[in-house]
């Protein structure tokens, strides 16, 4: 079986492997070097849940050939966090509650470090449109807004959305 | 009821802080463990070969170029597995379901065969090579078709007297009752209301690794699953069925962390058989993982309930009777996980919210080409298709009669004093607030300045339209008296050992996928023994360790094994009690407990904590005592629990294109009490956004051929952020009067509560045209279809 040997910078280190001309990116992240944080949960690239940086651009990993990322910084939710420091995103998505499941999450939080590097105050339709390319079947994307308006400073930690504080009290 | 009320500290975090999830920071790390995560040393990986057609006899299978493809260990067919008559296996609804054919495919993307290889790309290249000739045959999509006299039989291999495709007739209420109060009605109503197939599509799909240790003669299943004990019961039965030496003792079922299941990872598919069946057969660790179109085209589906139904009412408008009629399409196999006595479900739970003498509910079980299923979609057994049949045609009788919905509906809910409300199907509902739920959303959107504002609209020609839904849920299956599956009792465990420096170390029954269940199981534990959240470790999903239980579906988890932890708790606080009458030296009748520790009365600084009584369990405990602090506990239900709310949709709909926006959505639930504020929301705006879903976007449709429309996520459309309103959110509280901690489950009531909420705001805005009925989802291209026909441009 013909394979290509590549290079590629994961989260700051580098990595090399041989691989078949087919292998899928998100593949190699996963199956090769073992980092599963990045997920699947499509065929057909709708629902986001491989999102990961190449070379600074969001990209949707199962939608990229492991070679064509020859030679690509990658980052993917496992490089977010600084050690036992969280990326202010991954803060805001548990202080929010911006997860249930957390399957759509890592790609969630990592669609949304790149729409905050294009964008970093965005408003809540800005957001929404940002998002929208990564699916959540869990939480109505509500506390996902929220939790993007806090990594951007929009929110503090434990403020709810105005509509809500007008609304929970018990009857 | 509690016996006595516990109040906690934002420290401790018992019931009602929003405490942050204990889950998270494995997930927000990507550092989950799901089950595509997980490699086992040796491990093989199977894939699927699918059928093209819905119905086709096979005339052969010819794996030898297969096998020639690198990788390719071996080929597996029906043929193989009919040796040791595994070809077909139970489901849960008691019906018969192929894990392989052996000469007949009845739906399109049926397993044919299985190709188990050393990579997931060989076995993919394996599946390529298979070749499958076919005969194709007729194929019946329509149900109604189903049941005419000519139609061909879909499932010979039943018995003799069931030569036909109807699978079961079930029936609820008095039929010659509401016969009589129908023809006595000054208004009578019929309408046929279509709630069409659908599928949960959880993120992450279904997978499996099935790991047969042939030295040690034990099977591991790591599987995505909603119920593993329930699994590792059926996995013994079958395996005895077929003369396996694979026993209970020796299965272990582990579930990992699950990305979302909603009722789609109740059913055994035959992949996790397939998988089993390899890993026996080959003796090593076999991995099965779910593409995202095999999961839209061959898993379980739900829905798919054709309605017909009748309201009569006098001309003031109250409601008098009900009768509806259905056909059930199941597909080719009754798949269903619904408990054994009620093969639909709880759909008669038709009557709702409203005070009326006489119903009757008549359901039909039809085979069809199409996938095996039935289960439920975020919702407990059945109960959406019946709250949008009842909340539809309210609202139907109120603009009939000109009477505004809001206040026919107040005119027609069972009043709070009426509680325990006997229903005329049969339901003991155990407690309700609905007037005070409308009000409150009526109040919070003004409603009264919506009509103004519509009418205002309206007369300026523009399409706006106010929809209500005040929904009665029914959930926590259930007491053991009515509720089984596959004659499993519905009673869920909860054991809880306290280690002696005074932290938790608690399992149940239950099983998350989302839910957040390490974190308000906790909050459970907390709140009744005083532990900090930060000292309870909760789990579950490994059948070698957890007590048993059904699972989790149908909201039921915290009205079973949320239960079964307050009651272990209890135990744990009684020996407690004793223990501090030990180290106090003070009778168990002299001793308090509140916050955390039981001290005697009058004499508050004589006391123990919950974490000293902790440790004198194990190192200073009365002579003839057990040592240590555990219990269990396993919860007889004495009722369901009947959750319910009222929620207010305000739609636009755009004249040009048929578009139907949600402006507002104003939501309030009553899930009784609550355990953490925070989670309850957060289901709330899920199950939200799986009610528009269905209302707005998804459908599974097949053609004539019975080839499935919708099987990737390019043709089935789950919303975006864009499509999703910010939904507003408010709640009112009516404490179960059973339930230990007066709670009632709360995963589904938004899913069930939102469809008739959006479509009678839809037909709300087009009533004036003449529209009654739009059948879900409402499609831009149906709505623009109507305004063209009425003229509106």
């Amino acid at each position: 079986m013909t394979t290509q040997h590549i290079s590629v910078t994961v989260n700051g280190e580098a990595r090399e492997a041989d691989v078949e001309p087919r292998l899928l990116l998100v593949h190699l992240l996963r199956d090769v070097f073992g980092l599963t944080g990045t997920h699947i949960g499509c065929d057909t690239s709708n629902c986001g849940a491989c999102t990961v940086h190449l070379n600074g651009e969001s990209a949707k990993s199962c939608t990229v050939l492991a070679v064509q990322a020859d030679g690509a910084q990658i980052k993917t939710i496992e490089g977010m966090a600084d050690g036992a420091t969280l990326h202010p995103l991954q803060q805001a998505f548990w202080d929010q509650h911006g997860l249930q499941c957390g399957f759509c999450t890592p790609g969630m939080i990592m669609q949304a470090a790149w729409l905050l590097d294009q964008n970093p105050s965005p408003n809540e339709h800005e957001i929404r449109e940002g998002i929208s390319g990564n699916l959540c079947r869990c939480t109505g994307y509500v506390n996902i807004v929220k939790a993007i308006q806090q990594a951007s400073g929009q929110l503090q930690a434990g403020e709810s959305a105005p509509v809500e504080a007008a609304a929970t009290t018990a009857g | 009821m509690a016996t006595e009320t516990l109040q906690t500290t934002p420290e401790v975090g018992g019931m009602g802080h929003s405490v942050k999830r204990k889950e998270d920071p494995r997930f927000i790390r990507g550092a989950g463990e799901y089950i595509d995560d997980l490699n086992l040393p040796g491990q093989l990986w199977l894939d699927i070969v699918r059928s093209p057609y819905a119905h086709a006899r096979i005339k052969s299978i010819d794996s030898s170029e297969a096998l020639k493809v690198p990788g390719v260990a071996a080929v597996v067919t029906g043929k193989d597995l009919e040796g040791y008559k595994l070809h077909w296996m139970p489901t849960l609804a008691g019906d018969m379901q192929m894990v392989l054919p052996v000469d007949t495919v009845m739906y399109q993307a049926q397993e044919v065969a299985a190709v188990i290889a050393t990579s997931r790309y060989a076995a993919a290249d394996g599946v390529a090579a298979v070749l499958v000739d076919y005969e194709p045959l007729p194929v019946i999509v329509d149900p109604h078709k189903a049941l005419e006299k000519d139609a061909f039989v879909l499932r010979p291999d039943r018995a003799a007297d069931k030569q036909n495709n109807h699978i079961w007739h079930w029936e609820s209420g008095d039929r010659a009752k509401a016969d009589a109060a129908l023809a006595a009605a000054d208004v009578r109503i019929e309408e046929d209301i279509y709630i069409p197939r659908i599928h949960v599509a959880s993120i992450e799909t279904c997978g499996c690794i099935a790991d047969w240790d042939p030295v040690r003669q034990q099977l591991t299943l790591h599987m995505t699953s909603q119920a593993p004990h329930a699994i590792r019961t059926v996995l013994a039965l079958v395996a005895a069925g077929a003369g396996l030496p694979i026993s209970e003792q020796n299965i272990r079922v582990k579930t990992h962390d699950i990305g979302g299941g909603f009722g789609g990872k109740v059913p055994v598919y035959p992949g996790y058989v397939l998988a089993v069946a390899a890993s026996f057969l080959i003796g090593k660790p076999v991995k099965w993982i779910e593409d995202r179109s095999e999961n839209l085209q061959a898993d379980s589906f739900a829905r798919d309930y054709h309605i017909h139904a009748e309201l009569g009412a006098t001309k003031e408008g109250k409601i008098t009777g009900l009768k509806v009629r259905t056909i059930a399409d199941h597909g080719y196999s009754d798949a269903a996980a619904d408990p054994s006595k009620f093969p639909a479900g709880l759909f008669n739970v038709i009557t709702g919210s409203y005070d009326f003498p006489d119903a009757f509910v008549e359901v039909d079980g039809v085979y069809t080409n199409k996938p095996p299923g039935g289960v439920a979609y975020r919702c407990s057994f059945r109960v959406t298709e019946a709250v949008h049949a009842i909340e539809r045609m309210v609202d139907i009788l109120a603009h009939d009669i000109g009477k505004d919905p809001a206040q026919l509906r107040m005119e027609n809910f069972i009043q709070p004093e009426q509680f325990p409300y006997k229903s005329p199907t049969g339901w003991e509902y155990d407690s309700g607030n609905y007037p005070a739920a409308l009000q409150k959303a009526m109040d919070i959107i003004d409603y009264p300045g919506l009509r103004k504002e519509q009418a205002e609209k309206r007369a300026r020609g523009e399409l706006m339209g106010i929809g209500i839904c005040s929904f009665t849920e029914i959930v926590g299956a259930g007491p053991s008296h009515d509720f089984d599956i596959i004659g499993l009792k519905m009673n869920d465990g909860c054991e809880i050992r306290v280690h002696p420096t005074g932290k938790v170390l608690a399992r149940i029954g239950s099983q998350t996928q989302g839910q957040g269940h390490e974190t308000t199981y906790a909050q459970i534990i907390a709140e009744e023994l005083g532990f900090p959240v930060a000292d309870i470790k909760i789990e579950y999903g490994d059948t070698d360790t957890a007590p048993y239980g059904l699972g989790t579906y149908g909201s039921r988890s915290t009205p079973t094994s949320g239960a079964s932890t307050a009651m272990a708790s209890r135990k744990i606080r009684d020996k407690a009690r004793k223990l501090a009458a030990h180290l106090l030296e003070a009778s168990e009748d002299d001793l308090e407990w509140t916050n955390g520790k039981f001290s005697v009365k009058g004499s508050p600084d004589r006391s123990k904590t919950i974490q000293e009584i902790a440790f004198a369990a194990y190192t200073n405990f009365p002579q003839g005592m057990e040592m240590g602090l555990e219990a269990v506990d396993y919860y007889d239900p004495p009722n369901l629990t009947f959750p319910f709310g009222s929620y207010i949709c305000v739609v636009d709909i755009d004249k040009g294109t048929g578009q139907v926006n949600v402006r507002r959505f104003v939501a309030v639930d009553d899930c009784g009490n609550i355990i953490n504020p925070m989670i309850v929301d957060g289901q709330i705006h899920g199950g939200l956004t799986m009610g528009l879903a269905p209302a707005l976007y998804e459908s599974i449709t097949y053609d004539e051929n019975g080839t499935n429309l919708a099987g990737t996520f390019m043709d089935y459309l789950l919303p975006t952020a864009l499509e999703t309103p910010a939904w507003e959110v408010a709640k009112t509280v009516t404490p179960s009067p059973h339930h230990p901690i007066g709670a009632k489950g709360v995963g589904e009531s938004a899913t069930v509560g939102a469809p008739p909420a959006i479509a009678n705001a839809v037909v709300d805005a087009l009533w004036h045209l003449g529209v009654r009925n739009i059948d879900i989802p409402i499609t831009p291209q149906k709505v623009w279809a109507i305004l063209r026909e009425k003229g509106v441009s």
